[in-house]
C-alpha cells in the first residue's frame, strides 16, 4: 500500500523581485511527524510558510497536501486541511478568546451560516485542550502573551485539520510557556497530526525528538533527525557566527546553543 | 479594541439591553412624531397611525403632519442614522482600523461630489444615487491606495489618506458651487451639503432605504466571515475565507449604503465613526448581535441629534454641525488611545 505523505513539496522556488527567496526546495512529511524549520532571519521561513499554506504563489514548483496540488484547492478546502498558528500580536479588535477559537470553525461553515452547536463544543474542548478555557469570556486584547499563544493553538485545534503550520510559536513565550507549547505539539503528534514550526532555538527540536530542514539563503542545506543534523559546526555555519554548545541534558537527548562572546 | 468596561459575557444580558435599545428606538420614534412646530398629544399621534380619529379638522391636520412631514423624516433619520453606522463598522473592519469611518476615509466628500455634479446636471434621483456611488468608490479606492503605497503600519496613514481624498473632493464640490447657477442650483446644493433633514420626504426615505436595506442584509449575511477580515489578510485567509472576493463585496455595500445616506441628509460626518465604538463597546463583538446594536444605535442617535436640530431653537442647525460638536472631540479621544495602546 502506498501511504500518500500529508505535505509533499517539490522543487518550490520563489522569487520576490528577481531575488530567488526560495530555491528548489524539496521534501514530504507523514502524519504524525513534526518538522522544525532552523534558519538565521531572513533564510525564507517564513516565505516557505506561507507557500505551504497558500498564502504566497510559488513561481516554480509544486505543493501537494493530503495528495492534492495546493493551487488547485479553493481557500476553504485548504483551510480544511491545513491549520495556521501565527505569531501572536496586538489586535485593534477585543474578540474574547472564545470568539477567537470559533473562527477557527469558518472553514466547516457554509456559505452565509453561523457556528452550531457542535461548533461550540468543539471549541470548548479546544480551549479545555489547550488548558485556556478560563479565559473563554476574556477579551484576546487584555491576556498576556503567552495566553494568546495558547488560544490560538486553541484555535488551530478548533480548525480540525490534519496539518498544523506554526510560525515562531514560542518566540514570546518564557521557558514555562514554551514547555506547555512544546508537550502540546508532541501531543500533537502523537495523535497523528503533522506539525510544522519554525524557531530560532535548536534546543527544541532535540526536545520534541522532531525532524529539522536548515534553511538558508532560500536553500535547504540539510535535513534529517535533528542529533545527525545540528552539531556544532553546522549550527555555526547556519547562523554565521561563533557558537557554544551546551550539553549538560545530552543523556536526555536534548542539546542546545548560545552565542560564543570570547 | 479595549474598553473600560468589559463586553457583555452573557449571551442573555447582551440579548436584554439589544431589546431595550430597540425598545428605546420605538419610543424615540413615537416621541418624535409628537415633537415639533405644531405640537401632538402621544395619544393624537397613536390614534392618527392607526387610523382611529374623528374625522374632526384637527384631525386631517395631524394626519398631513404626521404622513407628510414627520414620518417620511423620522424614517430618512432612521435610514441615514443606521446605514452610516453599519458602513463604518464594515469600514472598521475591513480596513482593520478602528479610526476608519465613512467620511474619514473620503467616501461622503466623494460621494457630495459625485451627487452635486449630478445634481449641476439637473440628472434624475437614480443618476444622483449612481454618481454620489461612483464618487465615494473612487475616494475609498484612492484613500486604500494610497495608504497602502505608504506602507506605514500606523493606522493614522488610512486616515490621513482618507482625509487628503476628502480635501480633494471638497474643492471639486467648490468647483461645481462655482459653475452652478447661483439663483436654484447653488442654494439646493450648498444647504443640501451641510447635512440637514428639513426637506426630507417619503421619496428621500425611499432613496436611503433601498441601498441600506440591501446594503444592510448582505453585510448581515455575510457578518460571520467579514470578522475574520479583522484578523488580517493572512490569518483570515489561513481560516478559509477569500479575503480579496470578501473585502470587495464588503467595500461595494458600505460605499452603496454611505453614498444613498449623502443623496438624502448630505455629509453627516462621525456618525460612521463614533456609533460602531459604542455599540462595541456595549455588546461586545458577537458579529450578529452587534451588527443590530449598531444599526439600532445609529438609527437613535441620528433620530435625537435631528429632534434637537429641528426643536432646539427658532432656525433649524444644520444635522452635520452637530454630529461635528459631538464626534470631533470623540475622535481626538480615539487618537490618544491609539497612541497609549499601541494599536498597529
Amino acid at each position: 500500500m502506498v501511504v500518500t505523505p500529508a505535505i509533499a513539496i517539490d522543487s518550490l522556488s520563489f522569487r520576490r523581485a528577481e531575488r530567488l527567496v526560495l530555491d528548489a526546495i524539496s521534501f514530504a512529511l507523514d502524519a504524525g511527524e513534526m518538522l522544525v524549520l532552523l534558519g538565521p532571519n531572513g533564510a525564507g521561513k517564513s516565505t516557505l510558510v506561507h507557500c505551504l499554506l497558500g498564502l504566497a504563489a510559488p513561481h516554480a514548483g509544486s505543493v501537494r497536501v493530503l495528495g492534492e496540488d495546493l493551487d488547485r484547492l479553493a481557500r476553504r478546502e485548504i483551510a480544511k486541511r491545513i491549520a495556521y498558528v501565527p505569531q501572536a500580536g496586538h489586535s485593534a479588535f477585543a474578540f474574547t478568546v472564545e470568539q477567537m477559537v470559533l473562527m477557527g470553525r469558518s472553514a466547516h461553515i457554509e456559505g452565509a451560516g453561523s457556528p452550531s452547536r457542535r461548533d461550540r463544543e468543539v471549541v470548548r474542548r479546544a480551549l479545555a485542550d489547550t488548558g485556556v478555557e478560563h479565559l473563554a469570556s476574556k477579551p484576546f486584547t487584555q491576556i498576556s502573551g503567552g495566553e494568546r499563544q495558547l488560544a490560538l493553538i486553541a484555535r488551530a485545534l478548533a480548525q480540525d485539520t490534519p496539518i498544523i503550520v506554526m510560525d515562531e510559536p514560542t518566540s514570546s513565550l518564557d521557558l514555562g510557556n514554551q514547555g506547555r507549547v512544546l508537550d502540546l505539539m508532541r501531543k500533537l503528534a502523537a495523535e497523528g497530526k503533522c506539525v510544522v514550526m519554525t524557531t530560532h532555538l535548536p534546543d527544541q527540536a532535540f526536545n520534541l525528538k522532531a525532524r529539522v530542514a536548515l534553511l538558508r539563503d532560500g536553500r535547504l542545506i540539510a535535513e534529517g533527525r535533528a542529533e545527525a543534523v545540528c552539531d556544532l559546526g553546522s549550527m555555526s555555519r547556519l547562523y554565521g557566527a561563533p557558537l557554544l554548545r551546551l550539553s549538560d541534558t545530552v543523556d536526555r537527548g536534548v542539546v542546545g546553543y548560545v552565542p560564543d562572546l570570547s | 479594541m479595549r474598553f473600560w468596561r468589559a463586553p457583555p459575557a452573557a449571551d442573555g444580558e447582551g440579548r436584554g439591553l439589544l431589546l431595550v435599545s430597540a425598545l428605546a428606538l420605538g419610543a424615540l420614534i413615537l416621541a418624535s412624531l409628537a415633537l415639533g412646530r405644531y405640537p401632538l398629544s402621544l395619544g393624537a399621534v397613536v390614534e392618527t397611525l392607526i387610523g382611529r380619529g374623528n374625522g374632526s379638522e384637527s384631525d386631517a391636520t395631524a394626519q398631513t403632519i404626521i404622513f407628510m412631514v414627520r414620518l417620511p423624516r423620522i424614517a430618512t433619520a432612521v435610514m441615514v442614522g443606521a446605514g452610516l453606522s453599519i458602513a463604518g463598522a464594515a469600514y472598521q473592519t475591513v480596513f482593520r482600523n478602528p479610526m476608519a469611518s465613512p467620511s474619514l476615509l473620503g467616501v461622503s466628500a466623494g460621494a457630495g461630489f459625485g451627487a452635486s455634479l449630478a445634481l449641476l446636471l439637473h440628472l434624475p434621483t437614480i443618476a444622483v444615487e449612481a454618481a454620489a456611488f461612483v464618487g465615494g468608490l473612487a475616494a475609498v479606492g484612492a484613500s486604500y491606495l494610497a495608504a497602502s503605497r505608504v506602507k506605514s503600519q500606523s493606522l493614522i496613514t488610512l486616515v490621513l489618506c482618507g482625509m487628503v481624498m476628502s480635501a480633494l473632493f471638497q474643492a471639486l464640490i467648490s468647483l461645481v458651487k462655482y459653475v452652478a447657477d447661483p439663483v436654484d442650483t447653488l442654494a439646493t446644493i450648498t444647504f443640501w451639503l451641510m447635512g440637514s433633514l428639513a426637506k426630507a420626504n417619503g421619496a428621500d426615505a425611499a432613496t436611503a432605504a433601498a441601498p441600506v436595506v440591501l446594503g444592510g442584509a448582505v453585510l448581515f449575511a455575510l457578518r460571520w466571515r467579514i470578522s475574520l477580515l479583522a484578523l488580517g489578510d493572512h490569518e483570515a485567509a489561513a481560516l478559509g475565507a477569500d479575503v480579496v472576493r470578501l473585502r470587495i463585496i464588503v467595500i461595494l455595500c458600505a460605499t452603496a449604503m454611505t453614498a444613498a445616506t449623502v443623496c438624502v441628509a448630505g455629509i453627516v460626518g462621525w456618525v460612521g465613526l463614533l456609533v460602531p465604538h459604542i455599540a462595541r463597546m456595549l455588546f461586545g463583538m458577537e458579529p450578529g448581535r452587534v451588527m443590530v446594536a449598531t444599526a439600532t444605535l445609529g438609527a437613535l442617535f441620528v433620530l435625537g441629534v435631528d429632534d434637537v436640530a429641528r426643536s432646539a431653537s427658532i432656525i433649524e442647525i444644520p444635522l452635520g454641525v452637530m454630529t461635528a460638536v459631538i464626534g470631533a472631540p470623540f475622535f481626538l479621544f480615539l487618537v490618544i488611545r491609539a497612541r497609549s495602546e499601541q494599536w498597529s
